[in-house]
């Protein structure tokens, strides 16, 4: 029998979890929202500057512009669809070391994820704010998040697939749920997370400029050199702890951020 | 009297779309002059300068002096008609299909004598001698044909079988317009359902953002909106897929208006959207539903006919302090030129609406005057009525052609000092 001490070889660990994943005992479950021109942008005030919505435009497809390939070109911002935010995206973190998608450690990209349920409260109340006392609820049934965690706030919101639904605008703006800001400042302080996520457009609420700070997620996460990812889906597929979250940005020069696709790494269903 | 136009019958579907025959197109340059004034919605005639004869057909110098110093001059067409005939037989395949075709010889007060097409409303009659007024309009080639109108119309005036060759009027057809969340677009949509349109779609781009206005737009039983983003490739495609079989009039209101030229904005992402709107957005919706209203464009009594470009009067000349508004909307129309060129062997009338600043809240710190939302519908309505192909409403379009036709480098100049 292996001592408990003794720790596993590096090639051994590898191993097992390619046999793992080959035999379906770990499954890889895709939480990106597809890249479509039709899937919603954030919505700035018209006089600032905008993110590119998602535009793809055909270059040849087995035609006279190309006749044996099919290709596109296509545009969007580093904010667009299922995306990861880097700490100079704010201005509070605009100082930082390693702020952007290219510095960032690459470790940073394969991290645990904690999932806290928040979809009855987000079905009853768009506008609902994570709590400090969900986190504390989290904790007393699965268990502390651990340092350097993804903490991934489930609303089921992209199960909106009208994107009208999934904006949920009114004359007063953006009615969406996200934290608030005393509990993002609990997960940076209390928990040291690796940063937040969200099924939304942004890892702030629809209302989140009318907090204190205004967009506290954005401010806090960013200027303590923590990450986002928002716009996911499948986070009602995630166990509430054990999943390992592989989400890296594309290697954008001095880049805020950047479309991705996240992959979770979870157990079989027992 | 001419009869009101009632609702066309459901076409056949068994029975082939009938394709256009265009009537006869070749004018020689001088002649092009009577086209590019009606092309505006007036009449003009040679004048000489030197003995004041005006003369039909147009030439190179003056029938009575000889004198080369003509100049056109706008006509009343007060005359009278001479002799009138009616056509039932024509070796002109246009003709042929549309006869009977009614033409009279008239004599102007001032002085030609002239062939025209003849309103139904005009008596055969000439004793006692008929008076009537002659008009220009654009054919279906797009050239200029003179045209005898009574003196005084009926009410349903504008429903002669003739005259509708020449115009595209929306009374029971079917009509796109591309953005109806600005004022100006639901003014539009509500000016063509006043004038009897039968269908109009709507564009509706990002429908996350909604408006009040826009809701109770869809709320009239004519209107449909529909998703329309000119961003997006995809989407004019699949409306094209969807619609563009039946539309037989395209106003493309949808633009991206913001007021900055070279220093004052950092970054091309305004200019950038500016174009991709009002300049590729032309682009991919003419793609898209050009062929479908080019192979429709005789398609019984309210087929396809028309395409309304919403332009600026700052396509003529760059107004600094909107810099990138004007460029977009000078390579838009550029490219309504092209779209002109490569309708009109189908018979589509391509009209640009060139206004001056329009009262929204991206012109809030331009001083009036400034056109209404209403006022520029109705001139857009009027242009299809009349068939004209350039329009340019309100107060300060019309001086700012003025001043580009006198010179247009002393335009740029004043413009680049501010403007007045």
């Amino acid at each position: 029998m292996t001592q408990p001490s003794e720790p596993m070889a590096t090639a051994d660990i590898l191993g097992a979890l390619v046999g793992a994943l080959a035999g379906g005992r770990i499954r890889v479950i895709d939480l990106t929202q597809t890249l479509t021109p039709e899937f919603p942008q954030i919505a700035l005030p018209p006089e600032m500057g905008q993110c590119w919505p998602f535009r793809i435009e055909q270059v040849s497809r087995y035609d006279e512009r190309g006749p044996s390939w099919y290709w596109n070109n296509f545009s969007c911002g580093e904010h667009t669809g299922t995306h990861f935010d880097a700490p100079n995206h704010w201005i509070s973190g605009r100082d930082l070391p390693n702020n952007a998608v290219d510095t960032i450690a690459v470790q940073n990209f394969v991290a645990p994820a904690c999932v806290i349920d928040c979809s009855q409260q987000a079905l009853a109340n768009p506008d609902y704010l994570l709590t400090v006392a969900d986190i504390e609820a989290y904790e007393a049934a699965h268990g502390r998040i651990p340092q350097g965690a993804w903490v991934l706030m489930r609303t089921d919101w992209s199960k909106r697939q009208d994107p009208e639904a999934y904006q949920n605008f009114d004359e007063t703006g953006q009615h969406t749920p996200g934290p608030s800001a005393e509990a993002v400042r609990f997960l940076i302080d209390q928990r040291a997370v690796l940063g937040f996520g969200s099924e939304a457009i942004g890892t702030d609420a629809g209302q989140g400029f009318h907090l204190r700070p205004p967009y506290p997620c954005h401010y806090y996460m960013h200027g303590a050199g923590r990450y986002g990812l928002q716009c996911l889906c499948n986070l009602d597929l995630l166990p509430p702890a054990g999943a390992v979250l592989i989400c890296p940005p594309l290697k954008i020069e001095n880049g805020s951020g950047s479309p991705l696709r996240v992959l979770a790494l979870v157990g079989a269903v027992a | 009297m001419t009869m009101p136009l009632m609702r066309p019958a459901r076409k056949n579907p068994m029975l082939r779309t009938r394709q256009l025959n265009l009537p006869p197109a070749a004018r020689g340059r001088v002649a092009l002059g009577i086209t590019a004034a009606a092309a505006e919605g007036r009449f003009e005639l040679q004048a000489c300068e030197d003995c004041g004869a005006v003369q039909y057909p147009p030439r190179e110098a003056c029938h009575k002096c000889l004198s080369p110093r003509l100049r056109w001059q706008q006509q009343g067409g007060d005359g009278v008609l001479l002799s009138s005939t009616t056509l039932h037989h024509s070796n002109d395949m246009y003709f042929r299909e549309r006869l009977p075709w009614r033409l009279g010889l008239v004599h102007l007060d001032a002085g030609p004598t002239l062939m025209v097409h003849l309103h139904g409303d005009v008596p055969d009659a000439v004793d006692p001698p008929v008076r009537l007024r002659v008009g220009a309009r654009l054919d279906r080639t797009g050239q200029a044909v003179l045209i005898g109108f009574p003196t005084e119309g009926g009410a349903a005036m504008a429903d002669d079988k003739m005259l509708r060759e020449m115009t595209s009027d929306p009374k029971f057809r079917k009509v796109l317009v591309t953005d109806g969340k600005t004022a100006v677009g639901q003014a539009i949509v509500t000016s063509l359902v006043r004038a009897g349109a039968d269908i109009v779609w709507v564009g509706h781009a990002e429908p996350w953002k909604k408006t009040a206005d826009m809701q109770a737009l869809s709320a009239l039983p004519q209107v449909t909106l529909v998703p329309l983003d000119l961003t997006n490739g995809r989407s004019v495609v699949e409306l094209a897929g969807a619609i563009g079989g039946k539309v037989d009039i395209v106003i493309n209101n949808a633009e991206v208006h913001r007021t900055f030229g070279i220093a004052a904005r950092r970054g091309i992402d305004v200019a950038k959207a500016e174009m991709d709107i009002n300049y590729f957005g032309l682009l991919r919706l003419a793609q898209e539903f050009g062929p479908a209203l080019r192979g429709r464009s005789a398609d019984g009594e309210v087929g396809a006919t028309a395409w309304v470009n919403l332009l600026s009067i700052y396509a003529l000349s760059n107004f600094p302090p909107h810099g990138t508004f004007s460029a977009s909307k000078s390579a838009a129309y550029s490219l309504a030129q092209c779209l002109r060129a490569e309708m009109r062997p189908a018979g589509i009338r391509v009209i640009n609406v060139f206004p001056g600043p329009i009262d929204d809240e991206w012109n809030q710190h331009v001083p009036p005057p400034k056109v209404g939302e209403g006022a520029l519908a109705s001139a857009i309505v009027k242009a299809l009525r009349d068939g004209v192909e350039d329009v340019y409403p309100g107060d300060v379009a019309q001086e700012w052609l003025e001043r580009w036709r006198a010179n247009p480098k002393v335009l740029e100049r004043e413009l680049a000092a501010g403007g007045s």
